[in-house]
């Protein structure tokens, strides 16, 4: 091989029919969906995100929560996320069609979230794990994530949205623990993960 | 000047070894740039790793911070180690393969002088960028724009030097080394500018961001690493031995077989994920086809090594990199196992998959990459190495370390990964199973992080011309059998 041209050439066209086939295709096929209105209830699937939770979704990518966590069912013969409770269907390319960058991850160190909005719809149970994840959760790993949290003292009332600490932990006399705009905004994000919703191309599997 | 670099016919082999030593010379500024800034951004790489390690034995450490929380660490780790290390130390070994190997002195230095400010740059700004929380948590493709621009700046700038340089060359064969540089610096600005504009500048639907994701994820191991790793290979260990390549012709066929099938390799990251079937299936039939050009390299590196290998016993070069090229082979066939979806299903989500992106990426790469800075720095330096002593120390460092790693993360993943599969066993019993794992890693992490320290000494020695002058290479045996491994080769 001592002719310049054979080699571009064929490093070109190589690398080109995997542009055409792993990116164009996906480009065209994958990325070009539209919601599905439902005929039965009148619902818009995938449901669109508030702007409190599409904010959720940001603090969710910088906080990196996807190096621990999924948010993908896989099909069935592929592990036993179905088995697991972690969605009544798998999921499908449309799913994702709202969410950029998607979260589908690759590590299961915690949980798969794709459903964790169904699983776990209690605001404060949120705060509460995120606040103090080992206390809520025994034997988990995950770092509290209370940089997103601020502890400040009571000026008269306590304030509504302070959080309610589960023992060990205790907050000193007269301090409470607010959760900021960002928490607000990434446990809005959490609870809104529901995508147990029907789609024509993904119908539930028999039980 | 010119009678050194005058037609081949006329050159003498005292003019021959002039004129390499020429070469070299004029490589010096670059390589000393790519090569210092990248073992700055291992030692940075190493502390966030131990970091991000030490955190899931003790979630508690240092969590007070949004900076050092665990999901902006872990990926701050990966992109100082990828971007900063092996990238510009695949850069700073290329530079020189390709003034080598292009016989001709290397020109515009200032243009590489300025790839590598702006790759410093760009590098800094993603770090920082991810750990203030402008990460974009998409996969090997973190850093936000503003850094992801400085890159892709820089990596304009080296790929004009290359083409410039080729048009230079000298006339005559163009040997395997090149075909996988010339490919490598071809296909990475197109991989890196396509994934960055379709996930960063102009994001498409979520739906087909996955597909893209590890298109470019598996394609810069695949496509860029992998290229200048076995390039590099393909140099030293002839040169080392002093033999050439056992056979061209499994040269090309690993070079085409390569070429067509790893680009393909791609989506079997998302196997069982929401994707057609077709798209899945196609990298899978071609991760399997990956068996012929890994066969191939290994049989045509085996046998060029072969009766030479009490080599390994004196050369430093030569021991990281047969290292390195062995682990390739192993990296290689352990992926394409990983591929096949009744295996697939064990080991993805788990940290089986992160031994193996440790055994390609630094098993493979990063050794090869100590075994040619140990061949090709004394050569720009003009300054042999300091002390065997550390070479050895750095060597079973981290091919303790390296090992251990992989074994633990291997097994660990693997208890974790059949404990996810069974619905009986409670999710947190399979994170149980990793725990003590992942306190071994943490030592594997702590013997790698020693190595290099030891090599950071080394090469700042180095560059500091420390120690006695040698007229001989350092070499790890002083016994009467061990061949010279001459400076100027």
């Amino acid at each position: 091989m001592n002719r310049m041209p054979v080699i571009v050439i064929g490093v070109f066209l190589t690398f080109l029919s995997s542009w055409l086939g792993l990116v164009a295709y996906p480009y065209f096929n994958l990325a070009r969906y539209t919601p599905v209105v439902d005929e039965n209830t009148g619902d818009i699937n995938p449901p669109p995100l508030s702007g409190l939770a599409e904010r959720g979704q940001q603090v969710y990518a910088a906080a990196g929560c996807i190096y621990c966590h999924s948010q993908q069912v896989r099909q069935i013969g592929y592990g036993s996320d179905l088995a697991r409770g972690w969605g009544s269907r798998p999921t499908v390319a449309r799913d994702y069609m709202r969410e950029s960058p998607v979260f589908l991850g690759t590590m299961r160190t915690g949980p798969d979230l794709t459903n964790i909005g169904a699983r776990q719809p209690s605001v404060m149970w949120h705060h509460q794990h995120l606040y103090q994840p080992m206390v809520v959760s025994p034997g988990s790993i995950m770092p509290s994530f209370r940089y997103l949290y601020e502890t400040r003292k009571i000026e008269g009332q306590r304030s509504a949205e302070a959080i309610d600490l589960l023992p060990p932990d205790n907050i000193p006399e007269g301090y409470e623990i607010v959760p900021t705009y960002e928490a607000e905004a990434l446990v809005a994000y959490l609870v809104s993960l529901n995508r147990n919703y029907p789609l024509p191309e993904a119908p539930e599997p028999p039980q | 000047m010119s009678a050194i670099l005058a037609h081949p016919a006329t050159v003498t082999p005292e003019m021959e070894k002039a004129r390499r030593a020429l070469i070299d010379e004029s490589t010096r500024l670059p390589v000393i740039l790519f090569y210092g800034s990248a073992v700055f951004w291992l030692l940075v790489g190493s502390l966030l790793a131990l970091l991000a390690s030490f955190k899931l034995n003790d979630p508690t450490l240092l969590n007070q911070w949004g900076w050092l929380t665990f999901g902006r660490v872990r990926p701050a780790h990966l992109n100082a180690v990828v971007y900063g290390w092996a990238s510009a130390a695949g850069i700073g070994t290329s530079l020189w393969l390709m003034a080598r190997l292009c016989r001709t002195p290397l020109r515009h230095s200032k243009l590489l002088i300025g790839a590598a400010i702006f790759w410093n740059i760009g590098v800094l700004l993603g770090i920082l960028g991810i750990l203030s929380g402008d990460g974009r948590s998409i996969e090997w493709l973190e850093f936000p724009n503003y850094a992801s621009f400085m890159l892709f700046v820089a990596f304009g700038l080296i790929a004009v030097w290359a083409i410039l340089m080729f048009r230079f060359r000298e006339p005559g064969h163009i040997y395997v080394s090149q075909w996988y540089l010339l490919a490598a610096f071809l296909w990475f600005p197109w991989l890196y500018s396509t994934a960055n504009i379709l996930l960063n500048f102009q994001p498409i639907q979520g739906g087909g961001q996955g597909a893209v994701n590890w298109w470019y994820g598996h394609n810069t191991l695949g496509l860029w690493f992998t290229p200048i790793g076995l390039a590099t290979a393909y140099y030293l260990i002839p040169k080392v031995l002093g033999r050439p390549i056992h056979s061209y012709y499994l040269s090309i066929l690993g070079f085409w077989s390569l070429a067509i099938f790893y680009s393909w390799n791609g989506m079997h990251h998302l196997i069982g994920g929401p994707f057609p079937a077709w798209l899945i299936s196609a990298s899978v039939v071609a991760s399997v086809m990956m068996f012929i050009p890994v066969i191939t390299t290994a049989i045509n590196h085996h046998m060029t090594v072969r009766g030479n290998f009490q080599a390994l016993k004196w050369s430093p070069t030569l021991r990281f990199t047969v290292f390195g090229a062995m682990c390739y082979t192993l990296a290689s066939l352990q992926g394409i196992s990983m591929a096949i979806p009744s295996l697939n299903v064990v080991t993805h989500f788990t940290h089986y998959t992160v031994g193996h992106a440790h055994l390609g990426l630094y098993a493979f790469f990063t050794m090869i990459m100590f075994g040619a800075m140990y061949y090709i720095l004394p050569r720009v330096v003009g300054w042999e190495w300091p002390s065997a002593r550390l070479i050895r120390w750095h060597f079973w460092l981290v091919a303790i370390g390296i090992g251990m790693m992989v074994v633990v993360l291997t097994l660990g993943g693997l208890l974790q990964g059949l404990a996810l599969l069974d619905p009986d066993i409670t999710f947190m019993a399979s994170l149980d199973y990793t725990k003590p794992w992942l306190f071994l890693r943490s030592i594997s992490g702590l013997l790698l992080t020693a190595g290099h320290i030891v090599f950071a000494v080394s090469f700042t020695l180095l560059l500091l011309k420390a120690g006695a002058t040698r007229t001989e290479p350092t070499l790890f045996a002083t016994d009467q059998d061990r061949q010279p491994e001459p400076l100027n080769a």
